[in-house]
């Protein structure tokens, strides 16, 4: 059934508000905080940064916030410049990269969150346990049944770039949890990073193992749960349409039939 | 150890933070009419129900229907039922593989919107018109 509600150890309570350093551009970053060790219910503190201090991207920022104010401050990073997608969260309602977010594009107050509907393990960290789990059941890899070549598998320039606007995802997470369908049956319902990698593969002219990845899909919560909501096409931070994707498949489901 | 932190571990916000957006807005807005059209074709097969009982009973569903209160759940009826039927139009697009440039996709949901309420304003002027 559909939760719309938080659970009662979810709903957010007021925070700290942090003692602002001096600077002529301060800028407030409202940040969900969630510590497993102290048993309270998250909270959003409130920060101030003097962007002419900092660095452009929210990324920039909140590092700055960890380095200079709060060490406590939690959350992924890695490349800084969006290749790892280690640094997804929600910032400004949206979900995005840090690291290619300007603060600057926020009006008033940076609002920042965790990927949207996910256990927290700790303020940005959520847990994408599950998330891995569905990309590995699309059986992301070459799957063949002739023999192996002697030098290598051939695609031609053209079959290569069917591929492209789908290679580039970097599992970042942001459009799964973006999607309201993935929110109410993340369970059941792959979401659109898997089903974009999904439709990577059954597209490969050298995979060989379409029919059984198709049959792996028909199910109505697996591919079925995407209702062209598009909140995941315009999240993607790569520029990716991962609805696009999944309309192809659902194109293919038909076109086997006829 | 993993598992005592993970039963407690809070969820985070969706609904609540997420900005609301015309094209998620839309996707919602499609679903809700389509369940009212579920109610619509109720007030339909009522007033044919009516037609087939007696007269009278006609007369007063007929009265129902001529009260102001009557008319707006109509209005309702025939906006939903044109939203809901160009919903389909968009939705019958994107099954096609089509519509899916971020720039169209807005103004579809746009289009989408606009139309339904020009659609339904022309239908309930010209039922008007007929009726004078």
């Amino acid at each position: 059934m559909v939760e719309f509600a938080l659970p009662q150890n979810s709903k957010v309570q007021p925070g700290k508000v942090w003692p602002k350093p001096a600077g002529s551009k301060l800028q407030e970053f409202r940040i969900y905080r969630w510590n497993p060790d102290d048993g309270k219910n998250p909270q959003i503190d409130s920060y101030h940064v003097d962007m002419e201090q900092c660095g452009p991207m929210v990324l920039d920022a909140i590092i700055k916030i960890k380095n200079e104010q709060d060490p406590t401050l939690t959350f992924r990073r890695s490349c800084r410049e969006g290749i790892c997608g280690s640094c997804a969260m929600n910032i400004d309602g949206t979900n995005t990269l840090a690291c290619l977010k300007a603060c600057d594009e926020v009006e008033g107050a940076v609002r920042i969150y965790p990927l949207p509907h996910m256990p927290v393990v700790k303020d940005l960290v959520p847990d994408l346990t599950r998330f891995y789990t569905q990309h590995r059941a699309i059986e992301p890899w070459l799957k063949t049944t002739t023999p192996e070549p002697v030098k290598e598998w051939k695609q031609s320039h053209n079959e290569r770039a069917l591929l492209d606007g789908l290679y580039e995802c970097i599992l970042c997470a942001c459009c799964s949890t973006s999607c309201p369908s993935y929110w109410w049956n993340g369970y059941r319902y792959l979401g659109p990073a898997a089903l974009l990698q999904a439709y990577r593969w059954l597209i490969d002219s050298r995979d060989e193992a379409r029919k059984d990845r198709l049959d792996n899909l028909e199910d109505p919560f697996k591919l079925y749960r995407c209702h062209t909501i598009m909140n995941c096409a315009k999240a993607c931070p790569k520029g990716l349409n991962p609805a696009k994707a999944i309309a192809e498949i659902k194109k293919l489901m038909v076109e086997r039939l006829l | 150890m993993a598992n005592d932190k993970s039963a407690a571990r809070p969820l985070s916000p969706h609904l609540q933070i997420y900005r609301p957006m015309l094209t998620m807005m839309m996707s919602i807005v499609h679903r809700i009419t389509g369940m009212g059209l579920y109610f619509g074709i109720i007030l339909l097969v009522w007033w044919l129900t009516a037609a087939s009982i007696s007269d009278g009973y006609f007369d007063l569903v007929q009265g129902f229907f001529g009260h102001w209160f009557g008319r707006l759940l109509l209005f309702g009826f025939t906006w939903a039922l044109i939203h809901h039927a160009l919903g389909g139009l968009r939705h019958l697009l994107w099954d096609t593989g089509r519509g899916f440039d971020l720039n169209l996709i807005e103004w579809l949901a746009r289009a989408n919107l606009a139309g339904s309420i020009v659609l339904t304003l022309l239908l309930w002027v010209i039922g008007y018109g007929v009726m004078a």
